[in-house]
């Protein structure tokens, strides 16, 4: 006799309530990262030089500025997903381990933000 | 109390090939979540202009964030080709004992090419990391 609950079983999300979310966007950013990334290598080391201009340059372009907002959205996404499985595991103190967790989503939420907010600045002309 | 078996603790943990691969992809991981914070630290200092960056490059150029370089090229390198396998094993293939057995020094030599070939692009060809 199991002892769920038909409404439990029917949601099928388990004691976590969120079922298999988080396996699935750990999947679904992995996929884009795949070319995402070795878009963003690539387009790195091309650069003739890291000098100001050159890279601002780069980043002006629309297609490199909206693949490098894509990867900057995405790579921190599946960071946060992975970082967070880190802590889970890793920290078993429930207090430090809550406190660690949100430590990590806020910081994640706040390198995404500057990150899209630089590109945008340079991309819309605005860098000094 | 009853004397239950005991899940093995790591420190009696037979050394085994998925022990490595697995605990060096989530070290990749958490070097590339860094490399993150360092990308976005660059990209900031580009959007503050020439003088801020000018700075961030003197402080981008130390010791350490060159040692954080070669991690990243390594990181990155293994990260991609291992993550690759997992997608894979995701979709039930090669999930047989000499199957993964093989996958892994697959993964093994691939991601040491690739660490060569971004290696040798990011601190040989023109010396652009210097």
């Amino acid at each position: 006799m199991s002892l769920r609950s038909p409404l439990g079983r029917v949601l099928g999300t388990g004691s976590a309530k969120e079922g298999v979310r988080h396996w699935w966007v750990q999947r679904l950013t992995s996929i884009a990262l795949v070319p995402l990334s070795i878009w963003f290598v690539v387009s790195l080391l091309s650069l003739p030089s890291f000098d100001h201009a050159i890279v601002a340059a780069w980043m002006s372009q629309s297609r490199t500025a909206l693949l490098l907002v894509l990867f900057v959205l995405v790579g921190a996404w599946h960071s946060q997903l992975g970082v967070r499985v880190v802590v889970e595991d890793y920290v078993h103190a429930t207090g430090l381990r809550t406190l660690t967790l949100v430590v990590v989503t806020f910081a994640h939420a706040l390198v995404a933000a500057a990150g899209v907010f630089a590109i945008l600045k340079v991309a819309c002309g605005s860098a000094a | 109390m009853p004397q239950r078996p005991l899940s093995p603790h790591l420190s009696v943990y037979k050394f085994q090939y998925t022990l490595t691969t697995s605990i060096l992809n989530r070290a990749a991981g958490l070097v590339l979540s860094l490399g993150l914070l360092a990308l976005v630290y660059w990209l900031m200092a580009v959007a503050s202009g020439t003088s801020a960056y000018t700075r961030a490059s003197a402080m981008l150029s130390l010791g350490v964030f060159k040692l954080l370089y070669l991690g990243l090229v390594a990181a990155f390198s293994y990260h991609l080709v291992a993550g690759v396998r997992h997608l894979i094993w995701d979709t039930g293939r090669g999930l047989e004992r000499e199957q993964a057995r093989r996958s892994a020094w697959l993964v093994a030599g691939v991601s040491i090419v690739l660490m060569a070939l971004f290696g040798y692009c990011a601190f040989m060809a023109g010396a652009r990391i210097s």
